[in-house]
Parts: structure tokens; C-alpha cells; sequence
């Protein structure tokens, strides 16, 4: 019998601790798949962040450290420039990156550090309970903007796949999303073109993903499906904001 | 060992730990340490060496942190407020058990404060630092030559109890320019512990957390942790005893006014006063052994800070009413005659 699907065997046999409907456990797979069809297993360094997947290490077999809130790119710094030869993946969320470790990642793409970032931005904090982060959209209600999040008190959303674009360092940077069949491929894609060009040794690149939490949002899975085409989206637009191969 | 040279504190530290295998330093300017950065940068190109300026202090006590993870011996080196901002991933290497090494030349504080030589970080050091039950062991250097001794040994120890070493320097060791022996250079392992995050490669993959997996796991963890830091307590006290054994007076003091202090027993032997000095090499874990069977004495400790060092001394003598403390702050170093009075006002009232 032909074998069409399967648990990804960089994966270890143990099941996601992630809310239903969650975009993480789809991310997930998605980079153990392009770890098992690339045969990188014994390349990978798997940089961890603090936040939803800070368990994540349970579910790999590859390498794996855990770093603090917010300082992966700093941590992973540190890690790719010891083992240049290693693939060393930087998973961080929105609360993680764009609120306690700005100044970690911008630098990091300043430096050109020759790493893989992923960025799931599910525009709120989902491990502490749901409250705003930078990314939040206007006047979305989270545990800390009761009633509404206002650009005038707490700011706009931050767009970080553009804002990374524009730093010489990052020679690569795609927003994707994972709440449709089609987008989940388009993540697919991204994730293993990002993976590809650390492992010919060019520059940092940045994958940001859209990621459903109907927990944290306080919706069912299929309607957060929605939120994230009708409400995210529209903030968020998908597509690559830079690539210097095709630009050039 | 390697040649003879006349050297200021800071490089000849950043020699002699290239020379002991740490090929990696990640640091932030900062007076009064910047000359470990500035040196690691004008040698990296020649001898393989990576150097990379971070954007802050914590950003570069992390990066010690994942080439440490990825078993490479690592350094930053750093001042007061830079420390400060470092002690997040102190705490964090000594619960993930990273052997990364860090120089702190202390200067005072509070807050920016001033850029002469100061031990007003004693506390913060030996005390854990960061958040949470922790220690890191502190080697202390009264000159260049023991800077250069130290650093290396400064490495082994980080890698022998998988955990984060401080050697705090202070601006007078570290501007100072003194002839110094370098040692030679050592080849280092590709890995230097064995769950390091290399790829999984032939192996079962490695995981370094410091995410608790629920209270019994947790306190089972740090009772490890614990078992861990009271063996380094039984192991690893060092102290020197100068003069002790017919002393009446005992001088206790570290770092660069140990030396100045050095010259005070000299003085008070030859004005017939019977003074001494134990010079701790190592504050943490402080030598509460060098006060054993010293009942009978007088304890003078001498401090560049308001009086950090004399509590750990307090504890480690019986009578507590035998010592007394002398301390400048702001930068200044008292001479040896001024503590040569000092101990005369005190002792001989």
C-alpha cells in the first residue's frame, strides 16, 4: 500500500499541547515535513521562543533550545555564528519578537545573521490569557484593551515582514498565512525557500504567518479562519516584500 | 607558558583567553572594559576569531549564551550598568547550565555612576544577580598576571560544573599596565559538553529549557541545582594567607585593594604591629574556611563599596564584634598608609 500521509518523522510521538485551531501545530508540521524531505534532521538547531509553542522542544527531534522572552535572535546569534554549518531556525510569536525582543531582531537583521526567522503573528498574547501586543488590530478587545484597542492610546498594528524588508541585512521576507488549504501551501512554500537560502549560506530570512487563535480571540476555529482573510489580511497584506535574488 | 610582555589589564585578559580557547566574544563598549572588545576585534581576523559587537549588554549575554549552548567557549566582558542589564541571561545560563564566562570590571554605581575602580557589584555576584535560586562562581584578581591566570581557569570551571563564571575585575586592574607571563596556547574540543545543541546528528537530539514542567518538577529541579552549587561550596573555596599564622589583626580584602592592602601589613610589621591579610581569590563561594580557627583575631575588612564583602565575613567568623570595616566609594582607593591609621584608630584607641 502506497504510504500518501504521514506524521513527519522529524516529529517525535507526541501530540500538540496547542488550543484546537490553532495555527502553531499547522506550522509545525509544516517545518518537521520540509525537515524530513530535505534530510536536514541532524542540521537543525531549532531556536525556541517564549510564548504558545515554548513546549515545542516536545515535539521535535531535532536540536532544540528554548531561549528567553524575546531574545531568540540574540540567543541564535550566538548558536549560528559558533556552527555556521548548522540550520538554525528561529521561531518566534508576536508578543515574543515585536514587543520584548524588537531590539533583538532588528538588530539581527541589521547584523545579516545568516539564520531562518519565523514569525507567527496572531495579533495578541496567547500564552498569558489574550492580551494586546504590538501587532493587535484597531480596535480589537483583548484582556488589556477591554474596551477596543485605539491607535491614538496604544498605536498601530506593526507590519514586520515590510519592516524587516527595508533592512539591508534581510534578503528575504514573505508574509503568508495559514487559514486556508491554498495559503497553508503558500506557507509551505516560504518556509522551505527560507530554510533553502540559509543552507547555501546567504543572509537572514524572515517568514511572517498569520495564524489563526480562537482561544485567545474568543471565536470558534472556523470563524477565526475568517478573521484572519477579513480582519488581518486587510492589515496584513500577504505576498513577498523582498527577495535581493529576483530583485537584483 | 608562553612570553613575557608588558601589558594593560584588559588585553592581556583577552590575550590570555584566546589563548585558553575562547575563540568567541560578544560585547557592548563600556567603560571602563572596552579594551576586551576593541582587543578581540583587532585579533579576529588573523586567529579565527569571531567577534561580534552587540546592539546591547543584554543582547550580548545572550549571544555568550547560544555559543556557549552550541559548546564553544565564549565571553563578554562588561561594566556595572552592562551587568545590570546581563543578569536576565546569567540567570537564565545558570539554569540551562551554559559554561559562558563573564568579566565585570566594576566601577560604581548606583545607576551610571563613575568610571574608576570600585567592588560595589559584590552583592549582585555572589549573590545570584537575577531572578531566581541561583550562583555563579566568582574568581577575583588582584593583578594582570593573576587576570591572565584566572581567566583560563575561569573556563574550566564553567565547563567542569556546566555553569556561568564571573570574573570580576575592577578599573584599576583592568587600565593598569603590568609585565605578565601569557600562558600558551591551548587547542580546545570542538564540543566542550556533551548536550550541546550541535544537530542531532548519530545522536538522540539534545534540549536546553529552562520552562518548568509543573511544582514537583520544578522543585525536583532546582534541589539538583542546589546539590550542585553546595558541592562547588565544599570544592572550590580559594584564599590566600599572608602573615596570618602569628597576626593579631587580619586585613581581609579582594581585587586591586588587596594590593594596596599588601603594603599595609607591610607597614604595620615594621611599625611592630602584628597584621595579616587573607585575600580571597575567589568570592563566591566565599572562603569561610580561611576563618576557621582564627577565633582569637581581629577581623579588618577593607572595601572599594559601603560594606558588601564584611557580611560574608561576619558569617564566617564566631564572634561577629571582631570585625570592623573601612570602605571608599565614588571611585577613590585608600593608600596604605590610610588604612595603616585606620587600623591604628581602631585597635590601638
Amino acid at each position: 500500500m502506497q504510504v500518501v500521509y504521514k506524521r513527519p518523522s522529524a516529529l517525535q510521538d507526541n501530540y500538540f499541547k496547542y488550543c484546537g485551531g490553532c495555527g502553531h501545530a499547522i506550522i509545525n508540521k509544516l517545518i518537521a515535513e520540509i525537515i524530513d524531505e530535505k534530510g536536514w534532521l541532524g542540521d537543525t538547531i531549532m531556536v525556541w521562543p517564549i510564548g504558545c509553542s515554548v513546549y515545542a522542544d516536545q515535539y521535535f527531534k531535532t536540536d532544540s533550545i528554548c531561549a528567553l522572552h524575546g531574545r531568540a535572535p540574540a540567543l541564535a546569534t550566538g548558536i549560528k555564528r559558533a556552527r555556521p554549518q548548522n540550520l538554525v531556525v528561529v521561531y518566534q510569536g508576536d508578543g515574543d519578537m515585536v514587543s520584548e525582543g524588537m531590539s533583538e531582531i532588528i538588530h539581527a537583521a541589521i547584523r545579516g545573521e545568516k539564520f531562518s526567522v519565523i514569525f507567527v503573528n496572531n495579533a495578541i498574547y496567547g500564552m498569558t490569557g489574550g492580551q494586546m501586543a504590538p501587532t493587535t488590530l484597531e480596535g480589537q478587545k483583548t484582556s488589556t484593551t477591554p474596551y477596543g484597542k485605539s491607535i491614538a492610546h496604544e498605536g498601530a498594528p506593526v507590519n514586520m515582514a515590510e519592516l524587516i524588508s527595508n533592512i539591508t541585512g534581510c534578503i528575504y521576507s514573505e508574509r503568508v498565512a495559514v487559514n486556508s488549504p491554498r495559503n497553508i501551501a503558500m506557507t509551505k512554500k516560504a518556509i522551505r525557500k527560507s530554510l533553502e537560502l540559509q543552507m547555501e549560506g546567504k543572509g537572514m530570512s524572515f517568514v511572517e504567518i498569520l495564524s489563526p487563535c480562537p482561544t485567545g480571540w474568543g471565536l470558534k476555529p472556523l470563524k477565526s479562519l475568517d478573521f484572519v482573510e477579513d480582519n488581518m489580511i486587510p492589515v496584513y497584506p500577504l505576498g513577498v516584500f523582498k527577495d535581493t535574488e529576483v530583485d537584483h | 607558558m608562553g612570553e613575557k610582555v608588558f601589558m594593560q589589564g584588559n588585553a592581556a585578559l583577552s590575550e590570555a583567553a584566546i589563548r585558553a580557547g575562547c575563540k568567541m566574544f560578544f560585547g557592548y563598549p563600556i567603560t571602563p572594559s572596552s579594551e576586551m572588545p576593541e582587543y578581540y576585534a583587532e585579533q579576529a581576523p588573523g586567529r579565527d576569531l569571531v567577534f561580534v559587537q552587540a546592539e546591547t549588554e543584554v543582547a550580548a549575554f545572550n549571544m555568550i549564551a547560544g555559543a556557549a549552548a552550541a559548546g564553544k567557549r565564549a565571553m563578554t566582558g562588561t561594566a556595572g550598568p552592562g551587568f545590570s542589564l546581563g543578569q536576565e541571561a546569567m540567570s537564565y545560563m545558570a539554569a540551562a547550565a551554559l559554561p559562558a564566562v563573564v568579566v565585570n570590571v566594576m566601577r560604581p554605581g548606583p545607576a551610571d555612576g563613575e568610571i574608576l575602580a570600585s567592588q560595589g557589584d559584590y552583592f549582585q555576584a555572589t549573590k545570584g544577580g537575577g531572578h531566581g535560586d541561583y550562583n555563579v562562581i566568582c574568581l577575583t584578581p588582584y593583578s594582570v598576571q593573576e587576570q591572565v591566570d584566572m581567566i583560563g581557569e575561569a573556563f574550566e570551571l564553567a565547563e567542569k560544573y556546566l555553569n556561568p563564571v564571573v570574573l570580576l575585575s575592577d578599573a584599576t586592574l583592568a587600565k593598569m599596565r603590568e609585565n605578565v607571563e601569557l600562558p600558551s596556547e591551548i587547542v580546545t574540543k570542538d564540543v566542550s559538553f556533551e548536550g550541546a545543541v550541535t544537530g542531532a546528528k548519530n545522536r538522540a537530539h539534545n534540549v536546553i529549557t529552562t520552562c518548568g514542567d509543573g511544582p514537583a518538577q520544578w522543585e525536583a529541579f532546582n534541589l539538583k541545582l542546589q546539590e550542585k552549587f553546595q558541592t562547588i561550596r565544599e570544592n572550590e573555596q580559594q584564599w590566600e594567607n599572608i602573615r596570618t599564622e602569628d597576626a593579631e589583626i587580619i586585613i581581609v580584602a579582594f581585587g586591586s585593594v588587596a594590593r594596596v592592602a599588601l603594603d599595609t601589613v607591610k607597614l604595620a610589621r615594621e611599625n611592630g604591629l602584628k597584621v595579616g591579610m587573607i585575600r580571597p581569590k575567589r568570592v563566591w563561594p566565599f572562603p569561610e574556611k580561611a576563618f576557621k580557627d582564627m577565633d582569637d583575631k581581629k577581623f579588618f575588612v577593607v572595601e572599594l563599596n559601603a560594606g558588601q564583602m564584611v557580611e560574608d565575613v561576619k558569617l564566617s567568623v564566631k564572634n561577629k564584634e571582631n570585625v570592623q570595616f573601612y570602605g571608599r566609594l565614588g571611585g577613590f582607593t585608600p593608600t596604605p598608609i590610610e588604612l595603616y591609621e585606620k587600623i591604628r584608630e581602631l585597635y590601638l584607641k
